[in-house]
């Protein structure tokens, strides 16, 4: 499989292209290229850690829509143990593109829930590109509900561009099968924890991602609304994706300064794809410290929590606090 | 009921009598109105006493905040709440949108998108919550977001039932994640109300759809809409754009969610407060709300 390459990836490639060269040559024993070699590679470090360190809002946006990026499915298998996927909303369907089911963390039952992502075209259109559909929802729902009923503690995995706009997406309640996910989440009595390994796509992310922790990966974003979306409503012009994803606030950095999520989970250089196994073993271990500490909590407390902790989130002018007024301002013309 | 309307018009407050900035754009300031849908000229006198409902084609113009207040308050009976809770700007958007919002609130008279305080419906004490499709098109950034979870919490202090009338395009994109995560918070705050016992209604109007529809809106005890209201969770044109086909007549309406089941009725807005009013009734008898205020 060919891998698609971003513009700021070019130079890092083109250098470890001429390093390969160099090192074959190398092996050949004809000259002694090591000194050289080592030199280059020097430089390919220096120059991954300036690029990665210094993306625009927009190049990280192009990141966490890598072909290459890892899917929730490659997570649930590296983390976990004993992954037993549950299907199936029990009202209308199966929907592809959000898998869930049981499994073990050091150990200990979970229930793990994530938007899947396929990596080529008829993984993706099986996927539906990882925007689900009601029944997505309402599958995941159902999963939280029996998670909750057996004290198991929920991991969650974001990874999508947003619910699928469609027509039978709408007729089947597209917007209250985000709200119900959302009310059930602010009061379930286990530990959730969301991490957003790729896009956080709006109303779908937030479906299955309002929790206790909230991780996001260090290049990943998570909006409101797509940049190019933004850009179209805002300006009538998508092609000012660019500039909207500057505006918009979405990268990792930008929530973690604002206390919207909890941690970020570094990447290696170059990002996850470049040497996953690296971050799903941290990422492991983050969790399954979060969930034992949060287990510790009686439930009532776990909720509580969760209340105030999105209960203080918004930021705006307050003129006077407890106000209750006779209406002078009424309907002036 | 005759008197229904005579009555409602002595109640509203004189400033009322003459349209905010916002009907007077839609709607010239004479004798005779045009509705936007039909195109038929209407006595304006006609017009206001039926609530921005066209005597022809029963179109639902949209009304403002304070007109939706006196649609269902009883005389004098609105307190508001939350007046000083005003946007923020917390991504420094840009002058444009600090514009925007300036004369969004010459223009309503309102701090941001939504209006809350207690009042009496039909002699039921309720706490009201009411947005403005002229504020930013209704969109829920922190300010919206706080008020709604303000008045749900004062509701739950209070013990009274909770009255959303929705009316919105979704989240503010200027105001980026916060916007979203008032979808948490409002779902959060309703959600204490259903576990005391406390009854939600919602009504959808004109039009309700993404981080509204998929919050505080969808999750009333009882869902009443307003005809012919768009509703719904992506606009038509991305869906239209996503699928490349012409959308369905009638899609992403009131009748439309009836149909589907999401609705539980259609309410023209003449019987909008007795509706409310009746179905009060049957959520507050048990006693577990209070039956009168102070």
């Amino acid at each position: 499989m060919t891998q698609r390459v971003l513009e700021v990836e070019s130079p890092l490639l083109e250098l470890e292209e001429k390093i390969n060269e160099l090192k074959i040559v190398n092996q050949t024993g004809k000259i002694d290229l090591s000194r050289e070699i080592e030199a280059l590679e020097r430089k390919a470090s220096q120059l991954k850690k300036s690029i990665y360190e210094n993306l625009t809002p927009w190049e990280k946006v192009r990141l966490a829509r890598h072909p290459e990026r890892p899917t929730t499915l490659e997570y649930v298998n590296a983390m976990f143990t004993d992954f037993f996927e549950l299907h199936g909303d029990r009202h209308y369907a199966d929907d592809a593109a959000i898998v869930g089911g049981f499994a073990r963390l050091d150990g200990q039952p979970v229930m793990v829930i994530g938007h899947q992502k396929g990596k080529e075209t008829r993984e993706n259109l099986f996927r539906n590109f990882g925007m689900p559909n009601p029944e997505g929802f309402r599958k995941a729902g159902r999963l939280m509900k029996l998670a909750a009923s057996f004290h198991v503690p929920i991991v969650t995995f974001i990874d999508t561009p947003g619910a699928y706009p469609g027509i039978e997406a709408e007729e089947r309640g597209q917007y209250e099968a985000i709200a119900q996910n959302i009310a059930l989440m602010s009061s379930l009595p286990v530990p959730i924890i969301v991490t957003v390994i790729g896009e956080g796509g709006s109303g779908g992310a937030l479906a299955i991602g309002m929790g206790d922790r909230v991780l996001m990966l260090e290049h990943s974003v998570y909006s409101v609304i797509s940049p190019e979306g933004c850009a179209s409503i805002l300006w009538r012009d998508a092609t000012r994706a660019e500039e909207a994803a500057r505006a918009l606030r979405i990268t990792a950095q930008d929530l973690h300064r604002r206390g919207i999520i909890d941690a970020i989970v570094s990447e290696p250089p170059g990002g996850v794809h470049r040497a996953p196994h690296v971050v799903f073993g941290k990422l492991a271990n983050i969790i399954a410290e979060s969930i034992e500490e949060l287990a510790a909590l009686p439930s009532a407390l776990l909720v509580e929590r969760r209340y105030q902790k999105y209960r203080a989130m918004g930021e705006f002018v307050c003129a006077v606090e407890n106000e209750e007024r006779v209406p002078v301002a009424a309907g002036v013309g | 009921m005759s008197g229904f309307f005579d009555r409602l018009r002595s109640q509203r407050p004189k400033t009322t009598a003459q349209p905010g900035a916002n009907a007077s754009r839609e709607i010239p300031d004479n004798l005779w109105v045009k509705c936007s849908r039909c195109h038929t000229a209407v006595f304006r006198k006609v017009f206001e006493e039926q609530f921005k409902v066209c005597d022809k084609c029963g179109y639902h113009h949209k009304l403002t905040a304070w007109e939706r207040v006196s649609l269902l308050s009883d005389p004098d009976a609105f307190l508001e709440w939350d007046a000083g809770i005003t946007p923020a700007d917390p991504l420094q958007f840009g002058p444009d949108y600090q514009r925007k919002l300036e004369e969004d609130r010459q223009k309503t008279r309102l701090g941001d998108a939504v209006l809350s305080g207690r009042t009496l419906l039909a002699n039921h004490p309720v706490a009201l919550g009411v947005m403005d499709f002229a504020f930013r098109g209704g969109s829920m950034g922190s300010v919206v977001g706080e008020k709604i979870t303000m008045l749900m919490e004062r509701a739950l202090s209070e013990r009274l039932p909770t009255i959303v009338v929705t009316s919105s395009g979704g989240a503010r994109m200027q105001e980026g994640i916060y916007s979203l995560m008032q979808m948490a918070k409002t779902s959060a705050a309703r959600v204490r109300l259903q576990e005391a016992g406390l009854p939600y209604l919602v009504v959808l109007t004109d039009p309700t759809t993404a981080g509204v529809a998929a919050s505080f809106a969808a999750l009333g005890d009882v869902i009443l809409a307003e005809p012919d209201a768009i509703i719904g969770f992506s606009g038509a044109r991305v869906i239209e754009q996503t699928i490349r086909q012409k959308l369905p007549e009638g899609f992403q309406t009131s009748e439309f969610y009836l149909k589907h089941g999401f609705i539980d009725s259609v309410v023209p807005r003449k019987d909008l407060k007795s509706s409310l009013a009746r179905l009060l009734g049957f959520l507050t008898r048990s006693g577990s709300v209070a039956s009168v205020t102070e």
